[in-house]
């Protein structure tokens, strides 16, 4: 199979869900009306509601919900074979993500622009919403544990990567500065920062930084990961003009270049792919493709943190209602088109089969390396650019996705554990609360061992969480579409699709740390596996509930959310 | 050509800010709310040694005065001669 085709096809299947499938979804389901006065306009206070243009807002969007993780969930999926993750995250963007991250729009524009926590409570329950919390805080955990090992193992597996990682920050702090301080014109910022940052990615090729084999009695990612969460917590402390903004932005516009070069240099170079379509000769120790591919991949095919943008910040500045088509579910195929690069790094990026089985000797051992490796020969193949400046670009990619997602997780999970002092009356600052992640990130990224290795362990943990958020947000709207008495079934197959692999998973993975005796993560499963079971109790009872009372007229909800007061409670 | 500049900068500027629009806004509204505490403090029955020059601000901020009791908790206006609802 030649990656162009796979490329092609992939594309063309998430086009034709965007052409075909969102029209319908936007018609027959959800009825967008563009007559409809939107939370920006009909709230409109210049700091949350603002109606803004449908291609920024998408620009917004996008790169809020892309991160790492569309990269690392297909990256350790393929090794199951190209042809299921490929089906998992095409299909899965067309009719599960895509059709998620509308609804979720959707939901939040017709109540007032409520974040997902307010509408599990109006439509699940008074519970749902603490289910909410609960969920929302061990994403975050799992988030925070997972990415510092993927940044470290890159930091570690790629040493020319080391001096742009470091560097972008001072890249970022600059812009941030001529910005503010000096108020400069911002595309000549964006367009020296740009340059700034890929000069330190020249540099870091010439000077690779490797640790000694140990750094004060540690290992290099044991050392890299303490040095992550020390910078994350420092960087979740300071004014987010400072790093936060300005990282955020030079992120977004190194996502737009990589996809570029990515995608430009699979259709010049066209490579075979070498891994077997079902790899039928999986590395010992390797779980069942079922149902383990399906929470591997996450992001990328179905993810409940986009549900949380899509509510939080979205919904309130769209300008339009039929905006929501092309924002949210366009969002979703952005996500997707970078999961499918990932799918084709990891798969056309080799030489032969038997580069591919090396490198993929063991479950969790090719992921993001793997995609640096494959997606640079690709990028050198198809553009020129030398093998190890390729794989540093791509590296570097990958680690500031992973980084500026973890700055933001200390920083909102420090928002939550505060949140947790207050309802127990103790108040907590910002540096006892930052602290207090700190520990409670680095134990469970420590809890498999001394090498941080529990981060990786919990991927499959972390997909199903973030599914079970998905799953939350898909019943609020097929309560909201039942009682409407419009077509619920595009939304009732994907749901019960998605809490059955959860729950499902969960048992899995709860014998293996069983077996394991790795008590931490069990008792995460077992929290997870709680929430997921209550999850699916409040939709049964809140649909059953939806089902048997009186239809309510189209603009019923948003009546009521007027009554009740509702606005955002982020 | 010059418009189109205008419109891509513009877009630019829009990218970069709205992430955090958010977050100032609040940080700035902690700060205005901080900033007539002291211009009120005299008249919650806080001794203010600047009051003689701050006196001279208190219709600038009648204004949002409404909004600012109802942060903080106050259904009516807590000062008897500051009437707003």
């Amino acid at each position: 199979m030649n990656s162009l085709i796979l490329a092609v096809v992939g594309v063309g299947m998430m086009m034709a869900g965007y052409l075909l499938y969102s029209r319908f979804l936007a018609r027959r389901v959800y009825t967008l009306d563009a007559t409809f006065r939107t939370p920006s306009h009909e709230l409109e206070d210049g700091v949350d509601y603002v109606p803004t243009n449908k291609f920024i807002l998408w620009g917004h969007h996008f790169t809020s919900v892309a991160g790492a993780a569309p990269i690392v969930g297909p990256a350790v999926a393929v090794i199951w074979g190209w042809l299921p993750a490929f089906l998992w995250v095409t299909l899965g963007t067309v009719f599960f993500a895509g059709m998620h991250d509308l609804g979720a729009l959707w939901a939040s524009v017709r109540n007032r622009g409520q974040s997902i926590g307010s509408l599990s409570a109006r439509y699940i329950g008074a519970r749902g919403s603490r289910l909410f919390l609960v969920v929302i805080f061990l994403l975050l955990l799992m988030v925070n544990a997972a990415f510092a090992v993927v940044i470290a193992g890159l930091l570690v597996s790629t040493p020319t990567a080391v001096i742009p990682t470091w560097g972008a920050l001072v890249v970022a702090v600059l812009i941030g500065q001529a910005i503010y301080r000096f108020k400069w014109n911002l595309p000549l910022v964006s367009a020296v920062g740009v340059a700034a940052l890929y000069s330190l990615i020249l540099l870091g090729d010439r000077v690779p930084v490797v640790l000694p084999e140990t750094v004060l009695g540690l290992s290099p990612e044991a050392f890299w990961i303490i040095v992550l969460f020390v910078y994350a917590a420092i960087a979740s402390v300071l004014p987010v003009w400072v790093l936060l903004q300005p990282r955020d932005y030079i992120n977004g516009l190194q996502l737009f270049i990589g996809l570029g070069l990515l995608y430009g240099a699979v259709l010049i170079f066209r490579p075979e792919v070498v891994a077997p379509s079902f790899n039928t000769n999986v590395p010992e120790g390797t779980p069942g493709i079922m149902p383990l591919l399906f929470v591997t991949v996450a992001c990328g095919a179905v993810s409940g943190f986009h549900g949380i943008v899509s509510s939080g910040t979205s919904a309130k500045q769209l300008d339009k209602e039929t905006d929501a088509r092309f924002v949210g579910y366009f969002g979703a195929v952005g996500e997707g088109l970078l999961a499918l690069g990932a799918i084709i790094a990891t798969t056309a990026g080799f030489r032969t089969l038997a580069d591919w089985e090396e490198v993929y000797s063991a479950f969790n051992e090719g992921g993001v390396a793997a995609f640096v490796t494959g997606g640079g020969s690709i990028l050198n193949a198809g553009l020129g650019i030398p093998t190890s400046l390729s794989a540093t670009i791509l590296a570097t990619m990958a680690v500031l996705f992973a980084a500026t997602t973890m700055d933001t997780g200390v920083r909102l999970q420090r928002f939550v554990v505060q949140e947790i002092g207050d309802v127990i009356g103790v108040k907590l600052g910002t540096v006892i609360a930052t602290v207090i992640v700190l520990v409670v990130c680095l134990g469970l990224t420590f809890s498999a061992g001394a090498d941080g290795s529990g981060g990786m362990i919990i991927w499959p943990l972390f997909g199903t969480t973030n599914q079970i958020l998905a799953g939350l947000t898909l019943a609020i709207l097929a309560v909201m579409l039942v009682r409407k008495r419009r077509p619920v079934l595009p939304i009732l197959i994907p749901l019960v699709f998605v809490l059955f692999i959860s729950v499902y998973a969960l048992i899995i993975q709860l014998g293996g740390f069983l077996a394991e005796g790795n008590w931490l993560l069990l008792v995460l499963d077992v929290i997870i596996l709680i929430a997921a079971v209550w999850v699916i109790v409040e939709s049964a009872v809140a649909l059953n509930r939806a089902r048997t009372a009186t239809p309510e007229a189209d603009d019923e909800d948003e009546r009521d959310s007027v009554v009740t007061g509702g606005g955002s409670q982020e | 050509m010059r418009e189109r500049w205008r419109a891509f900068s513009a877009g630019l500027h829009e990218f970069y800010v709205a992430p955090y629009r958010r977050t100032f806004a609040r940080a700035r509204r902690d700060e205005d709310d901080l900033f007539r505490l002291l211009v009120m403090s005299e008249m919650l029955g806080v001794p203010n040694p600047a009051s003689y020059y701050t006196a001279e601000l208190l219709p600038v901020l009648y204004d949002g005065f409404h909004d600012w009791h109802r942060r903080m908790g106050m259904e009516r206006s807590p000062l008897e001669n500051y009437r707003c609802c």
